[in-house]
């Protein structure tokens, strides 16, 4: 996994809430390969039935164009499991997400994938939106060692992330390798359980 | 004397194999629940040269990708037929238990894991799906977790975890005749919003709850992940018991003995503390109805669809007027007169015997008026209710009888409706293109499913059944 330190980058607002992981990638696309799945990154929510870029929708704004950072409103990303939402949106260049608060599964994916999804207060993401609509194009820089996150207005904001997701972002650890240091402590909690569970 | 504690609480301590000092704890995972959609976790774990942990504690069964007009694993999309194929081969290597195409215990993973009495109390049971949730009607602690944490529950069999928040909602008071599972779930979602539990385990208790049967329990259960919750569960009781009791993996003989008496000790202690406490009236619940593109967009079929005027604020206002453009509604238009394109009764939340019963009881004598498909959640259910005649009331009702899947939920079998349609679904999700691009859904129950099937339009069932 890629770690992730430092991050300056356009940032692009997502004004709705409830976005759903069906709008960042449509079901039709889960079946394929991975590479094949990049074209089903907000495909229905970007473009219209015919396919042209639906108006109004930020994410077809060429300012936004380079944007490694999305900043959306409550519950990003709920719903389905699918980690396909995170990996199609890593794909096609994104590694933060700030919003008020997330759907849990997509929280967790994000981990898994080198990315950084932080929750600040409902009333700062929003002003941080309404900047960026203003200033299309405008950056965000996180700095993950010190859990900060300066806005596009310079105001800089505290975060909070366990240590210890903290700690395997940093270093862009592999999780099941660091498990599997446990290996004394399942085996034994697999001994006890036989004792006390013979059922299962 | 310990302190009371929840059921969720006794179950995740009972799980904790390491408890780190910065607050995150590795979890075990009693059971692993998998599906056609599990092969690229099985493909990573075996790059990396490792295989399953506990393939005895795993089971898989495939449903998202099957037809559900044959039986056949040569599907056109070549994607599809790999998913299909793989899963038999990658169960067949790592020596999991597999109810495949064919096998009459295939069906809905959601559906098979408790038909089959894999799914028991005080259990940590987990699968790559959302609507892992379901399984916590048997009073598990059951999650659902994406591709990367199912490669690292077949290697460790264990999970990295902060342990979440307790929730306890209380409904309590008699339902009325007719009123389902469903409809609860659906009224709680309603009152706390999409949002309203996330970092929330919600366990679901009071008197409405104790008198609902299991297959209502799953069915409350699915779609606490509707809510944002990371699991619902319920108390397991003698409902429970008579449930499990005989089902092909739960314990026999002596075991059951052993098992019952642990069981009887997860139900959360009398004076045991919730971090938040939301209470319901089961007499104030109406059938249900979906009007937007988010399951928190819901009223009585009474109500009429609002008007975004209303909205607390001017976010909130515009995501109002974006679902009702989606869903071609206009406010104040009385729900029971929206006329209904198709309708779909099935999924992970509704495809369960009893669920197949009161919709039959609808269609019963009646015709359908619009296409009604009927997609059983497992092979087994099917064969039930074809004993029980429920296939011919359907066929006579002019509704089609097919085989087990996920089917029209998520579309991905190639089960979708067309661009406008509007389907009363008792699936779980109303989202904007869940079930076919352009496609509207209604989230109902079996009953008012069949209702609009029954009658072209939203109609409160209780109306049809008196």
């Amino acid at each position: 996994m890629d770690a992730f330190t430092t991050l300056t980058a356009v940032a692009v607002p997502l004004d709705q809430a409830n976005i759903d992981t069906d709008q960042i990638i449509p079901a039709r696309y889960l079946g394929r390969l991975r590479p094949q799945q990049v074209e089903g990154y907000f495909h229905d929510f970007r473009l219209d039935p015919n396919g042209r870029p639906r108006e109004g929708v930020t994410l077809n704004n060429p300012a936004y164009k380079d944007a490694k950072i999305i900043v959306a409103n409550h519950n990003f990303a709920c719903g389905s499991s699918r980690e396909n939402a995170v990996t199609v949106m890593v794909d096609n260049g994104f590694r933060a997400f700030i919003a008020p608060s997330f759907g849990d599964i997509f929280f967790n994916n994000c981990f898994q994938n080198g990315c950084l999804p932080i929750r600040l207060s409902a009333d700062r993401v929003a002003r941080i939106r309404v900047i960026l609509h203003e200033l299309p194009g405008a950056e965000i820089s996180i700095d993950l060692p010190s859990q900060t996150v300066v806005g596009p207005d310079g105001q800089k904001d505290s975060f909070e992330i366990d240590p210890f997701r903290k700690d395997m972002l940093l270093k862009g650890a592999d999780e099941v390798k660091i498990t599997l240091g446990y290996e004394a402590d399942i085996a034994g909690f697999e001994a006890r359980q036989r004792q006390e569970m013979p059922w299962l | 004397m310990t302190a009371p504690r929840t059921m969720f609480e006794k179950i995740w301590q009972r799980h904790v194999v390491v408890d780190r000092p910065d607050g995150y704890t590795l979890l075990y995972i009693d059971r692993h629940l998998m599906h056609d959609g599990s092969s690229p976790a099985y493909a990573r774990l075996k790059a990396r040269g490792l295989g399953l942990r506990r393939p005895d504690r795993a089971a898989a069964t495939p449903d998202h990708y099957v037809k559900t007009d044959s039986r056949t694993k040569d599907v056109p999309d070549p994607d599809h037929r790999r998913l299909l194929n793989d899963i038999t081969a990658n169960c067949n290597e790592a020596g999991v238990t597999l109810f495949d195409l064919g096998d009459a215990r295939q069906g809905i993973i959601h559906v098979v894991g408790p038909e089959q009495g894999l799914s028991q109390p005080g259990l940590t049971l987990v699968c790559g799906d959302s609507h892992t949730s379901t399984h916590g009607a048997l009073g598990a602690l059951a999650f659902g977790i994406g591709s990367s944490e199912v490669t690292h529950v077949m290697a460790t069999q264990c999970l990295w975890q902060r342990k979440p928040k307790s929730m306890r909602i209380t409904v309590d008071g008699t339902l009325s005749p007719h009123i389902t599972g469903k409809d609860i779930i659906l009224a709680i979602i309603g009152k706390i919003g999409a949002a309203g539990a996330v970092g929330y385990v919600m366990e679901y208790a009071g008197s409405a709850i104790r008198n609902l049967s299991m297959e209502g329990r799953l069915t409350l259960c699915n779609m606490s992940i509707e809510a944002g919750g990371r699991a619902g569960m319920v108390a397991p009781d003698d409902i429970t018991f008579n449930y499990m009791k005989g089902r092909p993996f739960a314990p026999k003989g002596e075991l059951w003995d052993k098992a019952m008496a642990f069981w009887k000790t997860v139900p959360t202690d009398e004076g045991a503390t919730f971090d938040r406490e939301v209470t319901l009236n089961a007499a104030e619940i109406a059938p249900m109805v979906t009007w937007g593109t988010s399951p928190e967009d819901v009223l009585s079929i009474n109500g009429r669809v609002p008007d975004p005027a209303s909205a607390p604020d001017a976010g909130k206002q515009e995501n109002m007027k974006r679902a009702l453009e989606y869903m071609d509604l206009k406010p104040g238009t009385p729900m029971d007169s929206v006329a209904v394109d198709r309708v779909f009764i099935g999924s992970c939340t509704n495809s369960r015997i009893e669920d197949l019963r009161a919709a039959a009881a609808v269609a019963k004598g009646r015709k359908a008026q619009i296409p009604a498909w009927v997609v059983a959640g497992s092979g087994l259910i099917k064969q039930q209710a074809e004993a029980e005649g429920l296939d011919k009331i359907f066929r006579e009702a002019g509704f089609d009888w097919r085989e087990p899947g996920c089917s029209m939920c998520i579309g991905v079998n190639g089960d979708t409706g067309t661009r406008g349609q509007r389907i009363a679904s008792t699936s779980n999700r109303n989202f904007v293109g869940r079930q076919g691009q352009g496609v509207r859904t209604h989230l109902v129950s079996p009953a008012m499913a069949a209702a609009a099937a029954v009658t072209g339009h939203f109609t409160d069932v209780r109306k049809l059944l008196g």
